[in-house]
């Protein structure tokens, strides 16, 4: 039970400090408008178009909400030494870093369904799979946001942060079928888009939203959901091995 | 450098066996190695439930790293901890419940208001909303914070920062306390306030690890204190027991009214059973195994038409045996002070420092 009261509560002072910020609420509205906007542009479609659109928006935005949000406050944090406040309080480490994680997973949610509300107002939404969207939406979250922890235990300072972030994310949104079907990619590339875990994501993503997807739900969903595991568990072992010396 | 020898070492199962049964804290033979440098090196000791244990010893000498080790934040290369008769050498978490901490930097979250940050404190060791709440107000007062309280940590002063820091690390009332450096670079009244909070702690029964390079600190607060240096343990003791060989020694401060000037050599010769010492150029230290007597002494710096101001019997302090037992000068000590130094004020032992009557 007391294990549960530091979780809850360091979930919320994570929230109110970092994720309902002014400028984080702003960005997580003003970053999906501007994605919807740049995808609108490129592909010169008309409004019909923007349930083929949703996916990419959305996985996205939860990539960006997330990898960003966590790796730069975990890395704050430690740099200002208050987490080791949080590694020398008496909760299992893998509790205290789903505490940590569990505000951006939120985070990386809400952001995903402001295209989601904004779209409602312009087209039917109604044939839209929910159950199979807030799976990979929850999915592609907590998978972000473990990235994001990955990349957070592997620096040390906040801009390096950044930079190591975006190692990560501009290949998956080129070669996560986003921007290019799979299938067009050069040969040499397709086997690397099935290495990511934001091809599964989108993949799932399209299903759900407008009925169009390659790999069956289960597939898709279990690989994201293996990625996500893999990337908390190698996260734990790394802070283990780097910030318990 | 100075490699001393540890100063006990554990060697049998009976021994282990005691050490532990009688004391709260036990570490035996810990190491630490951070690329070429030995942190700390074959390290032993225990802590009685509830004294004061000072580890004392200047900057990077190993005590952080000693602390992190104990507190489950560093895994020792080599040795064995037990905490309230728990074995956390392999798994630190075991006893994180216990223990409080006041790490050597005020690390509580800038964008919190004090309030916020000691309940969300006592919030990770599983305090109840309610009690966390009513601890925080009662902390905040006995800290004399509650103007503060509604104001972003970040805002405080050190001073203030310290105190809550100092809050923070007892607000779920636990059994043991590792302070790291409490009163380093605080204001004078600051510093008083926290030594004067960790004496009523020591009476309600705390058992409290403390790290200092102020050996004065040291000296009123602890009941027993270990002299680390270079990542080794080089005598631990009470400070009665440590102060006792230099109990027959005589020491006295002149002060003269105009810099000495190399009058040294002629000191020596005409007192030649007398030890002297300059450590400021109007400032005389004279040592002696015999009550020193002022009057030949004033006598011979007016011959030298040097008045003296003021002729001070001192007693041996702590400082004067860390400088016999670890061969080092209190400036390695005195070079990393801030203001938070001995000011005077009560403390929890209350015992004075150096001083005595003017002659």
């Amino acid at each position: 039970m007391k294990q549960w009261i530091a979780f809850w509560n360091i979930l919320l002072k994570d929230m109110r400090t970092y994720y309902l910020k002014p400028p984080n609420v702003s960005w997580g509205i003003i970053f999906p408008l501007a994605w919807t906007g740049m995808f609108f542009i490129r592909s010169g479609a008309g409004m019909d178009r923007i349930l083929t659109l949703i996916p990419g928006v959305v996985a996205v935005s939860i990539l960006f909400g997330t990898t960003s949000m966590l790796s730069v406050t975990v890395t704050f944090e430690r740099k200002s030494r208050s987490f080791e406040r949080l590694l020398a309080a008496p909760i299992p480490l893998n509790v205290l870093m789903l505490a940590k994680t569990g505000g951006a997973i939120v985070f990386g949610i809400a952001n995903a369904f402001v295209p989601v509300i904004m779209a409602a107002f312009i087209v039917d939404l109604s044939q839209v799979a929910w159950g199979a969207f807030f799976t990979s939406v929850f999915l592609i979250a907590a998978t972000s946001t473990f990235l994001g922890l990955f990349i957070a235990v592997s620096v040390s300072e906040v801009f390096e942060a950044q930079t190591f972030s975006n190692f990560f994310r501009f290949p998956m949104i080129f070669l996560c079928g986003l921007f290019f079907p799979i299938e067009k990619l050069p040969l040499v590339l397709q086997p690397l888009s099935y290495a990511l875990p934001l091809t599964y994501g989108a993949d799932a993503l399209h299903g759900a939203v407008h009925g169009v997807h390659q790999m069956p739900y289960l597939l898709s969903l279990s690989v994201l959901c293996a990625f996500g595991i893999a990337l908390f568990a190698v996260s734990l072992w790394n802070i283990k091995r780097k910030w318990i010396v | 450098m100075i490699r001393p020898q540890p100063a006990r070492l554990i060697t049998s199962v009976c021994d282990r066996q005691a050490l532990t049964n009688m004391n709260m804290i036990t570490a035996e033979h810990l190491s630490k190695q951070f690329g070429d440098v030995r942190a700390v090196d074959d390290v032993s000791f225990g802590v009685r439930e509830g004294e004061i244990f000072g580890f004392l010893g200047p900057n990077g000498a190993g005590k952080t790293t000693t602390i992190n080790m104990l507190t489950g934040l560093a895994r020792p290369d080599t040795g064995r901890i037990t905490i309230a008769g728990i074995d956390c050498t392999g798994n630190g978490r075991a006893t994180q419940s216990l223990f409080g901490i006041v790490p050597d930097e005020s690390n509580l979250y800038p964008e919190l208001t004090g309030f916020d940050n000691l309940s969300f404190c006592a919030a990770l060791y599983g305090v109840r909303k309610a009690d966390r709440g009513n601890r925080a107000r009662e902390l905040l007062k006995t800290f004399d914070l509650n103007d503060a309280a509604q104001r972003k940590f970040g805002g405080y002063s050190k001073g203030m920062k310290r105190k809550l820091t100092l809050a923070a690390g007892i607000i779920h009332r636990p059994q043991i306390l590792f302070l790291d450096e409490p009163t380093t670079g605080i204001d004078v009244n600051s510093a008083r306030q926290i030594r004067r909070l960790i004496g009523d702690l020591r009476q309600a029964g705390t058992t409290i690890f403390l790290t200092t390079h102020y050996i004065e600190e040291a000296e009123r607060l602890c009941d027993r204190i270990a002299f680390i240096v270079a990542g080794r343990i080089v005598q631990i003791d009470t400070v009665e027991s440590l102060l006792q060989p230099l109990h027959d020694k005589h020491i006295m401060m002149l002060t003269l009214a105009s810099p000495s000037g190399g009058i040294g050599e002629k000191l020596k010769a005409a007192f030649p059973a007398l030890a002297f010492e300059a450590p400021a150029p109007n400032l005389i230290r004279v040592e002696a195994g015999y009550p020193i007597q002022v009057g030949p002494l004033v006598r011979f710096f007016e011959d030298q038409g040097i008045d003296i101001a003021e002729a001070r019997r001192m007693r041996p302090t702590l400082e004067d045996v860390f400088i016999k037992v670890t061969g080092l000068g209190t400036e390695a000590m005195r070079k990393e002070k801030g203001a938070g130094g001995i000011g005077g004020g009560g403390t929890g032992k209350g015992r004075g420092g150096s001083g005595g009557g003017s002659a």
